[in-house]
């Protein structure tokens, strides 16, 4: 027996960082706005105060702030050809669950994207020819959206984080110190950047001393306390090393927490439902239009929320599913290239070098999310592709995220994976290696897609959200060519050895890469190329709006949480200034 | 009269407007936004609330808006999870747990039948509409000093605000104080009303400040020590008092132990946000920040920051002097426990996490409100510029009863500090007190299987 609930004026789906932004911004515009988050309520000191938030078995290797996959995961598989399996352990990547979601366990790694990687189709047909943004299937597009149309919105992100930083390009001026490749910011960060340790300081020295541009890593973990402009305060970090995969004690990273709720938890405006799983977007009988949402609390008993507007802000690969799962949009055919939902799924190409020294201690225990010294010579079109073979590129960081015993020990090429052999390698390199990240982009290709699969079901019934994804030429191509610039900067710091870890061969969703799914939902100009216009809403039922990654219609070289905050912010400021004036499309098809 | 609606944008009418050409070329329009009403209102915002000038008596109301803002009536009545002015709180005295009373206008169960000579009464003879005698927990030794105009003023705000049906648990009190005609003897001892008589040697600011200090504001109901029969010690005024095992801290100018180190403009912005360079507001101070002193206007809280400097300073009592077995011990477990956010010389993170050198709070004489924040934890009260609600973790699983002591012995010997040390046993009661013995596990201690 479903009940039927108040009418609202908005109901957001999923309590992150997308919510809670949405959140805030459509409360100070006095909408009645609830929340639904299918996990737990999350605070720093019931749940990862300082004490017991280093707990590296707990977080990292136990899952603890993570999604519990025996209640709800997805099927995985690299080709059409493949039946699609289960995810029954998280690996490739770390899905999020509860208030603030990714944005607890995030790094704090926040970049914006070049003004070319909004252009990834044009500008590279312009300069490379039709072939390098069509060879090997790609289904590259631009975006819809400028960089300078969301610089303002990157802008406030920044001023919400308190993000540590030097600004490279400041009004079209390059700045000594940042980095010179980066878009026009219309400000310095609003806090300076943090302090590099020994690693990242020598591999620096290395990349310049290679006619190479580092700059500070611009991060979410800051570099002095702050009180961002809803009053709200961070602390400055202490560069413990647990913040990938932990929540941070100390209120030094930005995460919602942190940046958002103490001041949209008081609005009266506004109401959080946690342990809360939406079901289902539901519409008129003419499918033009959203009537609210079906979600099912703790207890299993079924709510009806009607609501003005429906705002998708959990993950991608939920934000897809429930688009699916609703009915909204034609769900992509991959062998005929028809329908949008789903099409243009990307991630992250990663790979690293590890560096081990004899006569250097670099103490890599002291470490943070984002705490490394980086070049960005080699990213996006920053650099000539001619004759390379591939589109796209990769940011090279010299970075030191933490010392954690279990995840963190590097061991020279040719050590047994266990045994006194292991002991010894590890106990003589632990405080003498560190390790080089390339952070490559991904493009989107006609047989990478996210679909609804035909077999296996979830706790309530529904189909499970199936993943078809596997590299392509183009991203071994880039990687291995990326991979090659960075060991160039470590052989250039004078270590004892390197190792090179590639990416090699297809996908596998076991070892740890990183959690930058994007795609599925994405944005583009017309509704013949894209689920969602340029301020993320949904063509042809105007009041679903889709935030997050899945808007991308292919993945750059950089973290996605700045861009993703930036397109909530734009897409925020259209319902405020046009939406609800006119509430209606905001682009005409 | 209903709640005083709040300032709705005016966005229907806009929406209309945008409407009508948007209609002609794309169908059937959808409904204009904000469609829907707001929801419940949180307590600091209900005070909040702006008095429109066309309400019947908007002067009086503002007058009891603002008067009951200072007088934290909202602290006490409120239970958590409870609203705004239904009552219900347990309040911890010495003698027992004495519930505080709904005073929203519900007919039945708060005050709405009441007249204004029956509040009056409550507020200046501390007498129930029944003719009973009140506990003195309800501070109205205090509130004797405000006018009747004044108690009228509060009494026809209370009367504006949504009014709540709910009846407050019975008291907790051991016989004979459960019967209320004890509290007839206790008057005649201890309680002497009489209204503010303003002091013509001092400035008008001063004046106002030592009305609010010492009237409605009840301060020295937690900052000035009780006798034996729980009534404040008048030679002692202010001098620091305990009150629900938190100590509240000296307020004269006793330059170690009181605010003779702060100025007028660190005690105004400790009121106004809940926190300065030097301190944050935590304990009970936290409510008392967020429900009243952070509403305040700029001048109440100046006027309460010049008449406290005018305090003289208490005596100072010569500390005893730490053992050095204690002080390096506390020492390592300061730089376990402590250091990753008080740093480790203890400078801290002003306004945020605050320093502990020359702390006056860590150097009362009586520990206990250091002991209880390392056992259970603290929260900086939340305020309207100030709305992070910074949370100290609690100790209790983590370290013994003599850790606690030791800790606490070389915080309070540390970076200028100078106070007696700390006695593991006074630990042990106070954990028991507080219900703190067994190891307490966070509802997401456990792995997921």
């Amino acid at each position: 027996m479903t009940v039927t609930l108040k009418p609202v004026d908005a109901v957001l789906v999923g309590f992150g960082w997308t919510g809670a932004i949405m959140g805030q911004q459509l409360c100070d515009e006095g909408l009645s706005v609830v929340a639904l988050e299918r996990g737990p309520w999350r605070d720093t000191a019931a749940d990862f105060a300082t004490g017991f938030a280093q707990d590296e078995l707990r977080y990292m290797w136990r899952h603890h702030l993570f999604q519990n996959v025996s209640y709800d995961t997805l099927t995985i598989r690299n080709n059409t050809s493949q039946q699609a399996l289960p995810m029954r352990h998280l690996g490739s990547f770390l899905l999020g669950t509860g208030v603030g979601s990714g944005g607890v366990h995030w790094n704090g790694q926040i970049w914006r994207f070049l003004p070319s990687d909004f252009l990834t189709k044009s500008h590279n047909q312009q300069r490379y020819g039709r072939n390098a943004v069509t060879d090997y299937d790609l289904t590259v597009q631009d975006w819809g959206v400028t960089y300078d149309e969301l610089e303002p919105h990157y802008d406030t992100f920044d001023k919400l984080c308190g993000t540590s930083g030097k600004a490279g390009n400041l009004r079209g001026q390059i700045q000594p110190g940042g980095n010179p490749f980066e878009g026009p910011r219309s400000n310095e960060y609003p806090t300076p950047a943090m302090a590099q340790t020994y690693a990242p300081t020598l591999f620096g020295q290395a990349a310049a001393s290679l006619g190479r541009h580092p700059f500070p890593h611009p991060t979410g973990n800051l570099s002095q306390p702050y009180v961002n402009p809803l009053g709200a305060q961070l602390g400055e970090c202490t560069y413990c090393g647990f913040c990938e995969k932990f929540g941070c004690g100390n209120y030094s990273k930005a995460s919602p927490q942190t940046t958002v709720l103490p001041y949209l938890m008081a609005k009266p405006n506004f109401t959080l439902k946690t342990e809360c799983e939406v079901l289902k977007v539901e519409l008129t009988a003419d499918r033009k239009r959203a009537t609210g949402v079906t979600y099912v609390d703790s207890a299993g008993q079924e709510y009806f929320q009607p609501a003005e507007m429906v705002i998708l802000s959990a993950y991608i690969l939920q934000n897809v599913r429930l688009l699916l799962l609703s009915g909204i949009g034609e769900p992509y055919d991959p062998s005929t290239g028809k329908g949008q939902v789903g099409r243009n799924y990307a991630y992250q190409t990663m790979s690293s070098v590890n560096v081990f020294f004899d006569d250097k201690i670099l103490n890599p225990f002291i470490g943070a999310g984002a705490l490394a010294t980086v070049i960005d010579d080699f990213n996006g079109d920053n650099f000539d592709h001619s004759g390379l073979g591939f589109i796209g590129g990769a940011y090279v960081a010299g970075m030191v995220t933490g010392g954690r015993p279990i995840e963190m020990i590097y061991t020279p090429q040719g050590t047994p994976a266990w045994g006194l052999e292991w002991k010894h390698a590890a106990a003589r390199n632990y405080l003498r290696s560190f390790s080089i990240s390339v952070h490559g982009s991904c493009m989107s290709h006609r047989g990478n897609y996210l679909d609804l699969d035909p077999t296996y079901r979830d706790t309530f019934g529904r189909p499970m959200l199936r993943m078809t994804f596997d590299f392509t030429d183009n991203e071994h191509k880039m990687s291995d060519y990326l991979t090659d610039r960075a060991a160039e900067v470590a052989k250039a710091m004078n270590p004892r050895e390197i190792k090179l870890n590639r990416r090699t061969g297809s996908w596998s969703v076991v070892p740890y890469q990183t959690t930058h799914n994007t795609g599925g939902a994405i944005m583009g100009d017309n509704p013949g190329n894209s689920v969602v216009n340029k301020y993320l809403q949904v063509w042809g039922v105007p009041n679903v709006f889709s935030m997050g990654a899945g808007a991308f219609p292919q993945n750059a070289g950089y973290n996605p949480t700045g861009t993703v905050a930036a397109l909530t912010y734009h897409a925020a400021a259209a319902i405020k200034s046009q939406y609800l004036k006119a509430p209606g499309a905001l682009v005409q098809a | 009269m209903g709640r005083f609606a709040p300032p709705l944008l005016g966005l229907a009418a806009a929406a209309s407007l945008g409407l009508a050409t948007w209609a002609a070329d794309q169908g059937p329009a959808l409904p204009s936004l904000p469609a829907h009403p707001l929801g419940a209102v949180t307590p600091a915002g209900l005070l909040a609330e702006i008095i429109p000038d066309g309400a019947q008596n908007a002067e009086q109301l503002r007058r009891g808006q603002a008067l009951t803002i200072a007088g934290d009536c909202m602290s006490c009545h409120i239970r958590d999870g409870g609203q705004p002015f239904a009552g219900g709180l347990g309040l911890n005295t010495p003698f027992g747990v004495i519930y505080s009373a709904n005073i929203t206008p519900d007919a039945n169960t708060g005050i709405g039948a009441w007249t204004n000579e029956q509040f009056y009464r409550a507020m200046h003879e501390g007498v129930g509409a029944h003719g009973e005698n009140l506990y003195p927990a309800f501070p109205y030794p205090w509130f004797s000093r405000a006018s009747r105009a004044d108690d009228e003023a509060i009494f026809a705000y209370l009367k504006t605000l949504p009014a709540v049906k709910y009846v407050p648990p019975a008291n907790h009190l051991p016989f004979p104080l459960n019967i209320r005609f004890m509290v007839k003897g206790w008057n005649l001892l201890f309680f002497r009303p009489h209204d503010v008589q303003a002091d013509a040697g001092q400035s008008a600011e001063w004046n106002h400040g030592a009305e609010i200090v010492s009237g409605l504001g009840h301060c020295g109901g937690c900052h000035t020590p009780l006798n034996f029969f729980g009534a404040a010690k008048s030679d002692q005024a202010l001098q620091g008092g305990d009150v629900d095992n938190w100590v509240a801290p000296n307020l004269t100018a006793n330059a170690r132990t009181g605010l003779g180190a702060w100025s007028v403009d660190d005690i105004s912005e400790y009121l106004r946000t809940g926190r300065n360079a030097r301190a944050s507001a935590g304990g009970s101070m936290a409510e008392v920040v967020s429900y009243s002193t952070s509403l305040m206007s700029d001048q109440d809280r100046r006027a309460i920051a010049v008449y406290l400097k005018s305090q003289t300073a208490s005596p100072d009592r010569a500390p005893g002097t730490p053992d050095p077995g204690a002080m390096r011990r506390g020492g390592a477990i300061y730089s376990d426990a402590c250091a990753s956010c008080h740093l480790e010389n203890g400078v801290g993170q002003p306004r945020f996490f605050p320093p502990l050198g020359h702390d006056a709070m860590l150097q009362q004489a009586d520990p206990t409100g250091l002991e209880h924040l390392i056992l259970a934890g603290g929260r900086v009260g939340p305020t309207a510029t100030r709305p992070s609600p910074l949370i100290m973790p609690s100790f209790a699983w983590k370290l013994t009863d003599d850790e606690v002591a030791d800790v606490s012995t070389f915080i309070r010997n540390s970076w200028g500090n100078q106070a007696a040390p700390v006695d593991a046993s006074k630990v042990r009661t106070l954990r028991r007190r507080l219900g703190l013995q067994a190891t307490h596990y966070t509802a997401n201690s456990g792995d997921q299987g």
